[in-house]
């Protein structure tokens, strides 16, 4: 287990690869993105676009991006799909295993130290840019996390390459008092903004709304923005041969069956059950 | 100064090239050639405007079509209106699609040095009533061809275009065998486009698509995803 400071024992590594063996460092798939959170009287809400990108070609035009870290403890992730993917589920595991130990319900707040000082280590090379949510005992929080380990805690937040666009939209409406409905609505808009603005985010809007002991999920609740506006009404087809048959081996899938033990009563006694 | 990767960073330079992203294609039939662009301008992850016309109609039978950057998109098609309003005073007709696509490849080279950051492609029916599609680097190679893309979805456009008009890697239907209709080329490349609207964040938002045969030019809009 790594003991604390910085672990840069794979640098000397990394100089060597790329200066002598030509190695040419992968192009990661970011998630372009727009993630939103936003306090209100009895929780949170998360909010996220579902692009993941890479480079200017969509990989992946329905992703998930909000991550479970406990029950009532969830976060929405931007930068790179591996790192806030890995990141957030090494948390969760460590989570709950200090629960197990500890024996209480997990806090947001220690939540906000693993990850904040897992990141730190790593000095801004895990690009993972979260906003944490969650309702504990001792109610509900959201924080912003940075990729270089800062953290921040607010009533609202936006983040990824869409976040100003959703920002324009939070700072425009929210108040200090809103309800669950006005909250849902907010989150909604702010993600559309990034969604129709910014070309790194797309797709349809999730939905994630954390109370007292209670989560829920919204998956794809607005997918306006998704739909393909014109498919051909002739198929592409293809008839068989169009590529070229080298070989050809069939094999046999049913196998017959053989009737061992009749029962009179069989079908009887199934219904039974 | 190098950062702990080892690449060697250089003080950025000023550029006069930006690209606005894009896409444009364009299908050649036996009496019709089909031409469309997508009418999104973007900088960086931002949309500048959702439509921005990539599309000139220079004659009845001849149109082009032009992707990366808007400024010189803009300077050239105005050139090339003048220059074709020009010739027609001059000489009592229209161009010939063969002549406009020659002096787009000359507009193109007189700027060899300081070439426009444009990749056009011209479409329409010849002299002979025939359909076809020229295609050009940003210095101006020419080069006819029965079908072309170009811009930011061109690498999604073009493989599709390969095996829908080219007929490639197809053992199915042979060339002799195959013609293909004003409907299906058309129905084709609203397909091609609005596929490369939904993989490539350049394009999208709407579709400028005109149809050229010997009756003359009909062009016609619709809509690609706005996110």
């Amino acid at each position: 287990m790594q003991k604390g400071g910085f672990n840069f024992d794979l640098y000397q590594r990394n100089v060597e690869l790329i200066e002598k063996n030509n190695y040419k460092v992968p192009k990661t798939t970011k998630t372009g993105t727009t993630i939103v959170g936003v306090v209100f009287s009895d929780g949170v809400v998360l909010g996220a676009d579902t692009r993941a990108t890479s480079g200017p070609i969509v990989a992946d035009p329905n992703c998930e991006k909000i991550h479970k870290i406990s029950d009532y403890i969830w976060c929405a992730g931007a930068g790179t799909a591996a790192d806030t993917e890995n990141t957030t589920g090494m948390i969760s595991l460590q989570l709950e295993l200090l629960s197990l130990s500890t024996g209480r319900s997990p806090r947001v707040r220690t939540a906000l130290t693993l990850l904040k000082n897992f990141l730190f280590r790593y000095h801004g090379y895990i690009s993972a840019a979260l906003v944490l949510g969650g309702v504990d005992f001792t109610g509900p929080h959201l924080h912003m996390i940075h990729p270089h380990g800062s953290t921040s805690t607010l009533p609202y937040i936006s983040m990824g390459s869409g976040s100003l666009a959703a920002m324009a939209v939070l700072e425009t409406g929210y108040n200090s008092k809103m309800g669950e409905e006005d909250a849902k609505s907010l989150v909604h808009q702010a993600i559309l903004s990034g969604i129709l603005n910014d070309l790194g985010s797309g797709g349809n809007v999730d939905l994630c709304v954390i109370k007292h002991k209670s989560m829920e999920f919204f998956r794809n609740v607005d997918t306006t923005n998704s739909k393909r506006k014109f498919r051909k009404k002739l198929p592409y087809m293809f008839k068989s041969g169009s590529t070229k048959i080298l070989e050809k081996e069939i094999e046999e899938k049913m196998r017959k069956m053989e009737i061992v033990n009749e029962k009179e009563n069989a079908i009887e006694e199934l219904e039974e059950l | 100064m190098e950062t702990y990767l080892g690449e060697k960073q250089q003080a950025s330079q000023w550029s006069p090239y930006i690209n606005n992203g894009g896409s444009c294609l364009a299908v050649a039939g036996e009496d019709f050639a089909v031409i469309a662009s997508d009418t999104r301008m973007s900088l960086g992850y931002s949309i500048k405007t959702r439509y921005s016309t990539k599309y000139l109609k220079i004659t009845e039978k001849c149109s082009i079509v032009s992707s990366g950057m808007q400024a010189d998109i803009f300077t050239l098609h105005k050139v090339l209106k003048s220059r074709a309003q020009i010739y027609e005073q001059k000489h009592g007709k229209p161009m010939s699609t063969d002549a406009v696509a020659k002096l787009v490849s000359r507009l193109l080279y007189y700027r060899r040095f300081f070439p426009y950051y444009t990749f056009n492609i011209v479409a329409g029916i010849d002299d002979e009533g025939v359909g076809c599609v020229f295609s050009y680097d940003a210095i101006g190679t020419l080069e006819r061809v029965k079908y072309s893309a170009s811009g930011s979805g061109s690498s999604l456009i073009e493989p599709v275009l390969d095996n829908q008009v080219a007929l490639k890697n197809r053992n199915d239907i042979k060339k002799e065998d195959y013609k293909l209709t004003k409907e299906n080329a058309i129905d084709l490349v609203k397909d091609a486009i609005t596929s490369a609207g939904e993989r490539d964040i350049y394009t999208g938002d709407f579709v400028e698509i005109s149809i050229i045969d010997i009756n003359g030019t009909h062009e016609d809009k619709f809509e690609l995803r706005f996110d």
